[in-house]
């Protein structure tokens, strides 16, 4: 079956002062199917914000291509403009991305002037808050942002981006600014929202909890490489990669995992290490372990490509998952 | 009402602290009578969302609030009330006894001055006998103790990331040897894994050093994690208290209930597909709710709750909740 958007091979680069290239995305192989909600997980500066800024036009890949149902996203055009409509935005942080100055209801009525949206557009403003849980959506249509709570702000996003009826949400951190108890109604609108409209989201955080909440397939991606993907279970589970390992050691959980806390951050994409990109702070590498499985040399050296780990839909990159998951048969 | 074990007085004894800022008719009142003790060496955690009147709280203690803000009850130091110090003794006081550590360490250092200069000018002018070799030691030796080379002291802040940045805040707020160190938030800007290095950091502080540590955060699950005793706060009240680990798991208040599950355990079904969150948004201290002021976000909300203003009432050993379910055991 054809993925909804899939993306090949991808590199987005930027030019640093100084001279050099940060590769932000550096050959990116994803896809997303109509219906599921995909974790793009990973830590600042992994390369997540410009991967999902990749996917709805913001930035324009360097090498490889963005396919949206099968066919490559056009570049201009009316064929563009629909691709605009059909991937929608959600930013991070609902305070920023709402003109102070404008109501709740020229907020999300702005989307359907833009996109031409057929349709009387009170109707259908009133029927994207009502479904953001923003009822009775009329008492709203009056309001400025400032006038309503972070989590009606983010509601009010959310409306704005569904109103145009989209086959893929893009939520970069949808709620990281929120309140903790504000949180989980917010995920639980979004799981409805896939459920009613069978909308697509593409959910970038590095917050596993909310991959555990929401997300039926995670993608790991460390210095711009997806290390590690499958679904939620398998992933979250029995991560393969150590890089997930240990990301999932360090959520609080009142002491369920022994924390493995690499040193350091995460490198400068504008020296990514050779070989495996993580061998420098991989505990496999730095403990002595990759010696001892004799595979020391191929970590410093040799990239590893993303393989599968098990009969199921899991795939990671890394030397010592392929090693032993060949002694184990 | 004490839990701490022993007899002897607390380091750090809160009792009936009210803050009320100024403001239209009688004024803001962001903390409503809070009593809290720390023993030496302790952690205790204070969790809550945005507006509970935690942080302000700890600037009480700190006498860190702007002026024409109303404090009313006792901060006790070593039983001595820091409401009430004369200017001299305060200054002495903050820094060589208490100290505290703000969220956004990008902005509390001074840009254009060595980091080990900032640190230095907080120990000359706390201990003015001392040399400048001696200085030059200490500063070496803060800057160890948080995993910092003493070579970096010559550098300027921008030369670090944010993690090293919030390190460097630490090593700052320790430069007097304090015997408590408020935590407002320290690891919220933070990733993960740098949030589990500083949050390491902080419990390798707390054994080496007998340092007592209030640690203030919304995250429920970190505070689990790191502090032996933990209060939950909820419009200006503390709503629970108790030993961290039950409070996390077996939660006496329907709002401490809903904190802990705001944050899911992953791995566990209860949570898979099934984020948790609780209704409307946490009330605006200007217009609290009648009665317990949880009662219009709560599941478990009984007729008489809008009408009965409760407080803490015991909840178990060394437990305490304020809700009406709670049986006066």
């Amino acid at each position: 079956m054809t993925p909804l958007l899939e993306l090949r091979g991808v590199e987005v680069g930027f030019p640093v002062r100084g001279g050099g290239v940060a590769r932000a995305v550096d050959g990116v192989d994803l896809a997303i199917e109509a219906g599921e909600v995909l974790a793009l997980v990973g830590e600042s500066g992994c390369g997540k914000t410009t991967l999902a800024r990749t996917i709805v036009g913001l930035e324009r890949p360097d090498l490889g291509e963005v396919r949206f149902e099968g066919e490559p996203v056009a570049r201009r055009g009316r064929a563009l403009r629909e691709y605009r409509r059909r991937v929608q935005m959600v930013f991070q942080d609902p305070a920023g991305a709402l003109n102070p100055r404008q109501t709740i209801y020229e907020a999300v009525a702005e989307g359907v002037r833009i996109q031409k949206v057929p349709g009387n557009e009170e109707a259908l403003v009133a029927d994207a808050l009502s479904r953001a849980g923003l009822r009775p959506p009329e008492r709203f249509f009056p309001l400025y942002p400032y006038e309503v709570s972070g989590g009606q702000r983010q509601r009010v996003v959310i409306a704005g981006a569904m109103v145009v009826g989209p086959s893929l949400l893009v939520a970069d951190e949808p709620v990281s600014s929120l309140d903790a108890s504000v949180r989980g109604e917010i995920l639980e609108l979004m799981l409805g929202l896939v459920r009613e409209t069978g909308v697509s989201i593409l959910v970038v955080t590095h917050d596993l909890g909310l991959a555990w909440n929401i997300a039926d397939r995670v993608a790991v991606m460390y210095l711009g490489r997806i290390v590690e993907q499958g679904t939620t279970e398998e992933l979250l589970g029995d991560p393969k990669h150590p890089y997930t390992a240990a990301l999932l050691s360090v959520v609080p959980e009142a002491g369920v995992r022994e924390p493995q806390i690499l040193a350091g951050e995460t490198p400068d994409p504008v020296r990514i290490p050779s070989g495996c990109r993580f061998h420098p702070r991989c505990p496999l590498y730095v403990s002595g372990e990759a010696a001892r499985l004799g595979i020391e040399e191929r970590c410093r050296t040799e990239d590893p490509p993303l393989a599968p780990v098990r009969g199921g839909r899991q795939v990671a990159a890394c030397h010592a998952t392929a090693a032993t998951a060949g002694v184990a048969g | 009402m004490s839990t701490a074990p022993q007899a002897a007085r607390p380091l750090l004894s809160v009792r009936d602290l009210s803050v009320t800022y100024p403001g239209a008719g009688e004024g803001v009142p962001a903390v409503r009578g809070v009593s809290l003790d720390v023993a030496a060496g302790e952690t205790l955690g204070l969790a809550g969302e945005s507006g509970c009147g935690k942080s302000t709280l700890a600037g009480a203690i700190l006498r860190l609030l702007p002026r024409g803000t109303e404090v009313t009850g006792e901060v006790l130091l070593d039983g001595e009330d820091v409401l009430t110090m004369r200017p001299g003794r305060l200054r002495a006081v903050r820094w060589t006894e208490l100290a505290i550590v703000l969220q956004g360490a990008m902005h509390s250092l001074n840009p254009v001055q060595r980091i080990g200069a900032q640190i230095a000018e907080a120990i000359e002018l706390h201990e003015p006998g001392l040399g400048r070799g001696e200085v030059r030691g200490r500063v070496a030796e803060l800057l160890e103790l948080v995993g910092i080379p003493a070579g970096r002291a010559q550098d300027y802040p921008h030369r670090f990331s944010g993690g090293q940045r919030q390190r460097v805040l630490i090593a700052l707020a320790l430069a007097c040897r304090p015997r408590l160190l408020i935590a407002d938030e320290p690891t919220t800007a933070l990733d993960v894994m740098v949030q589990a290095q500083v949050l390491r950091l902080l419990a390798r502080l707390q054994d080496e050093l007998g340092l007592a540590i209030l640690f203030v955060t919304h995250d429920l699950s970190t505070l689990a994690s790191v502090c032996r005793r933990i209060a939950v706060m909820y419009a200006g009240r503390i709503v629970e208290e108790g030993p961290s680990g039950e409070v996390f798991r077996t939660p006496a208040h329907p709002y401490t209930r809903a904190l802990a599950a705001a944050f899911p355990v992953i791995g566990d079904p209860a949570f898979r597909m099934h984020p948790s969150g609780l209704p409307g948004d946490p009330p605006d201290p200007r217009d609290l709710p009648s009665g317990c002021p949880f009662h219009p976000r709560c599941a478990l909300a009984q007729p008489e709750c809008p009408a009965i203003d409760v407080r803490l009432r015991p909840a178990g050993p060394g437990r305490a909740a304020a809700c009406v379910l709670v049986e006066p055991s």
